[in-house]
């Protein structure tokens, strides 16, 4: 799916930022920096993943700060950066 | 029992942070709010978050409230559809003037709702933020069978009124409001529903709050908007009945009980029969009284 | 006859049988110096170096400092400073504690300066670094009472103690106040550095603002100081301490102070004389203000306040609530000028504040204790030392002592701290052990320890709700998933002593 960079989320404590932009290479490829790596650090790569792939983009480049964002957070920004990317939002016009 | 509504706590839709644990504090309704609180750049991004939040954050009993955007602006009927997909409990229409603002609403909600098939889960309630508004407070009240309550917003009711909001320490305090907190009273009660009043949002003038909601109490409301935790506690302190209250409620509460074992209709009280407005009141004081802690149903077995 | 003359063999006599000298008045010179200069040109007032190179210190002794300057500090880095530069090596440096200022010992560790520390808390960079492995020997963990009584009995011998004061006159008699027009800087109590004062082989006084002798009612007594150091500063003044503790405003902490408050006050525990700690956070210190109310309601007061003490606490005190403060430690300028002004408000020593074996610790006689933690477990195990994420980042400060010896240890946390879980299958390190835990208060609920069914019982008669603590753990996990193992590798950073001075956990570096 065609994307141009977009944003979405804060800095805040229990928020992430959610940064996407095109990517050249195939794949997902997520860079995270999260206060709570160690712990959770895969478990957001993989919500992060399914989303995106959810919203049918497979190849994009994401950096994510992460402030100890729930799932439910983390699903909801990375939804707002894709409509952002991709123009088409998730709730009908 | 009937759902208390003495607190309903705005969270800003836009606060992950916050609406993670608003429920901890003990609000009786917590409204997350997509209008004022959130910037035109993060409408979608706020309508996602509390979407999510709804579906996933267990909140226990607390009522779910959204205050959507106008549905005359582009984002109201996204809200819509986002939070009526999450299950809100009620959607909190701003700055209402008309009924058919609410019916207009409530073909949306029927929409989306009949698309998930669960017509008539959703209700309404409405802000009422300006003088039309106030004016039409029981057509508003009763524009819908989805109607749960209608609650006053100040600040652009005053700025409508042009009249300045007066202090806690002016001889008129709470004189420019007065018209349009009775007209919400009056227009709730007769349509049956429930009245809220306007935030205060001064939180460093614990005293004056006090006073306003003493005041709001006296006028007949059922609870307040507020924007704190640090409010909840003050409110819920003076919705809860007196002992005195509490024991003439229970009297008749025991008296209906005794009438239904008898398979009487009618209720009595030492002779004396019991109007169904005083069952009503006694029913609420005692649900008051345990929602304050003061009674357990146990007491009352 | 019976001169002096006459009794000189007399004198011999007994000066030979009791292996004395016999006096010899030519001997004795009159020292005519005004004294206010004596003051100034005794032998005790030197330069750091001088003092350095006087007590002795040699490579591979152990050095000894306070944190009561907090994060103000300027003392541990000034000495260690002067210590590299003077070529020492292989020291152990023994604090009370060690905060983010103390950063620039990571240079002398890695240069070898310093080998080994002891310490009760460690945080900032310096923590993060020793939790990845900075140090070949791990970092010995102590309460403060035990350290207090670790001095006192030998365990961990002081050669040197270098110890910063906010006054003192050029004999050594020190305080953390100062009465004078000069004073840079206040800190209040300087408990935890008198068990060094009184047992180091040597200890050398810094200070910024020399006195006229005597400096009265010192808690550092000239008998035990060797030096006197003059410095520039001791530390910064609005670091070390500036008005009064601020009021929490955040409503989570305000809520769990209010939880703690009515646990306090319903707990059998909450009798016209009891005594009363809180520790440190934001929540913990709240409870007092919420007590406050509680004891005026009911005409209650306290017999004493103990510990880290704060303005919410003099507060009390002035109002007649409480009648004596024991002060270890001055949490705020409010708490350090009424050490400083009333006779009721008095410091104590660190062993004497919390030490296990000695009979007069004040926490012995302690009711009630309100403390903060990083995580709880279901066994009420605490942990204030090491983060979720494996890093150290905190302070055993006194949370064993007082939990041990109080009549009811109250520990207030929040559920989660953002993704954070606080309540947890087993705690990152067993710095509390749960059979001193009694109540456990959280913003989803409160659980009371089984061993304590008759605390259980009054609680849920006052109508507050009681959880299982495993429920709380079990809700913790539900909200924010479960968190992966953390990547702990095979060396031990960090040891942590009971206060009986068994060893009670390891801490092992984190990879990554």
């Amino acid at each position: 799916m065609e994307i141009k960079t977009a944003m979405a989320g804060t800095l805040e404590s229990g928020d992430i930022f959610i940064q996407i932009a095109p990517n050249d290479n195939a794949g997902l490829h997520i860079d995270l920096d999260s206060t709570v790596a160690y712990q959770f650090g895969d478990q957001i790569k993989k919500v992060i993943t399914e989303t995106l792939q959810g919203l049918g983009i497979d190849q994009a480049e994401v950096k994510a700060t992460d402030k100890g964002a729930l799932d439910c957070t983390i699903r909801a920004r990375v939804t707002a950066a894709a409509v952002r990317a991709t123009g088409k939002d998730v709730w009908a016009d | 029992m009937q759902r208390l509504r003495r607190t309903m706590m705005f969270v800003p839709g836009n606060n992950p942070g916050m609406m993670a644990d608003a429920h901890i504090y003990g609000p009786d309704s917590i409204m997350l709010d997509l209008e004022d609180s959130v910037s035109m750049a993060e409408k979608d991004a706020a309508r996602l978050l509390v979407h999510n939040a709804l579906k996933t954050i267990d909140y226990g009993n607390t009522e779910m409230v959204v205050r959507i955007n106008p549905l005359n602006t582009p984002y109201g009927k996204k809200d819509v559809e986002a939070v009526v997909k999450a299950g809100v409990h009620v959607i909190r229409m701003p700055k209402t003037e008309t009924a058919e603002e609410v019916k207009e609403l409530e073909e949306e909600i029927v929409k989306v709702e009949t698309e998930l098939g669960c017509v008539g889960r959703t209700q309404i309630m409405a802000a009422i933020e300006s003088t039309l508004g106030a004016l039409n407070a029981y057509a508003i009240a009763t524009a819908s069978k989805r109607m749960m309550g209608i609650a006053l917003g100040a600040e652009d009711y005053c700025a409508n009124l042009k009249a300045q909001r007066t202090s806690g320490d002016s001889p008129y305090f709470g004189m420019e409001l007065q018209m349009a907190r009775q007209c919400i009273v009056t227009a709730a009660r007769a349509a049956g529903i429930d009245a809220l009043d306007t935030v205060f949002s001064n939180l460093n003038d614990m005293d004056t709050f006090r006073r306003e909601v003493e005041m709001i109490k006296a006028m007949g409301f059922d609870g307040k908007s507020i924007i704190n935790p640090r409010q909840i506690e003050v409110v819920n302190e003076i919705f809860a009945p007196k002992e005195k209250e509490i024991e003439k409620a229970k009297t008749i509460i025991a008296a209906i009980k005794e009438a239904e074992k008898r398979g009487s209709g009618v209720i009595a009280v030492n002779g004396k029969m019991v109007d169904r407005p005083v069952v009503i009141r006694a029913q609420r004081t005692i649900d008051l009284a345990i929602a304050s802690g003061i009674l357990t149903k146990e007491d009352l077995a | 006859m019976n001169s002096i003359k006459d009794r000189a063999a007399l004198i011999a006599e007994a000066a030979k049988q009791m292996n004395k000298a016999v006096y010899n008045d030519a001997h004795m010179k009159k020292n005519i110096t005004p004294r206010h200069e004596l003051q100034r040109t005794n032998g005790k007032l030197v330069t750091l170096e001088e003092a350095i190179k006087k007590s002795g210190l040699k490579d591979g002794m152990t050095i000894s400092f306070h944190h009561h300057f907090r994060s103000g500090d300027k003392v541990i880095n000034m000495v260690v400073a002067k210590l590299a530069e003077m070529g020492f090596k292989n020291l152990t440096l023994a604090s009370s504690s060690l905060i983010d200022v103390h950063e620039p010992l990571i240079e002398h560790i890695k240069n070898g300066v310093i080998t080994q520390l002891h310490t009760s808390g460690l945080r900032g960079a310096l923590a993060t670094e020793v939790s990845h492995g900075l140090m070949e020997k791990p970092v010995i963990f102590r309460s403060h009472g035990s350290r207090g009584y670790a001095i006192m009995s030998g365990e961990l011998h002081i050669d040197v103690a270098f110890l910063g004061a906010s006054s003192s006159d050029s004999l050594g008699n020190a305080a953390g106040y100062s009465t004078s027009p000069n004073a840079k800087s206040i800190c209040g109590s300087l408990g935890y550095a008198l068990p060094d004062a009184k047992y180091a082989d040597k200890t050398i006084i810094l200070t910024d603002d020399l006195v006229d002798y005597p400096n009265q009612h010192s808690a550092i007594s000239e008998a035990d100081v060797d030096y006197v150091v003059v410095v520039d500063s001791v530390g910064d003044s609005s670091k070390i301490s500036s008005g009064a503790i601020r009021d929490t405003k955040n409503p989570r902490d305000i809520l769990l102070a209010k939880q703690a408050a009515k646990v306090v006050m319903n707990s059998g525990y909450f009798e016209d004389g009891f005594s009363m700690q809180t520790g440190s956070g934001g929540a913990a210190l709240a409870v007092t203000k919420y007590l406050r109310q509680g004891m005026i309601d009911k005409g209650i007061k306290a017999s004493y306040a103990l510990g880290g003490i704060t303005s919410h606490m003099v507060k009390l005190h002035q109002e007649g609530l409480i009648d004596r403060i024991i002060d270890v430690q001055s949490f705020d300028k409010v708490a350090a000028e009424s050490l400083m002004n009333d006779p009721k408000h008095k410091s104590v020593s660190a062993n004497e504040y919390a030490a296990l074996m000695e009979p007069g610790a004040a926490t012995h006689f302690l009711d009630v204790v309100i403390l903060s933690a990083l995580e709880v477990d279901v066994n009420f195990n605490v942990n204030v030392l090491v983060g979720s994420d494996g890093i150290i980042r905190g302070a055993i400060g006194g949370h064993p002592d007082t939990a041990m010896d109080s009549a009811l240890s109250v520990i207030v946390c929040p559920l989660l701290r953002g993704r954070i879980p606080c309540v947890v299958d087993e705690v990152t390190t067993l710095i509390t052990p749960g059979s001193n835990v009694d109540v456990v208060v959280t913003e989803y609920g409160i659980a009371v320890n089984p061993n304590r069914p008759e605390v259980k019982e009054r609680l849920e008669a006052a109508g507050l709700k009681i959880v299982d603590i495993h429920d709380l753990a079990a809700k913790a996990r539900k909200i924010i998933g479960d968190p992966a193992p953390l990547p702990f590798g095979d060396k031990v950073v960090g040891v942590v002593l009971n206060r009986d001075g068994s060893v009670q956990d390891v801490i092992k570096n984190i990879v990554g």
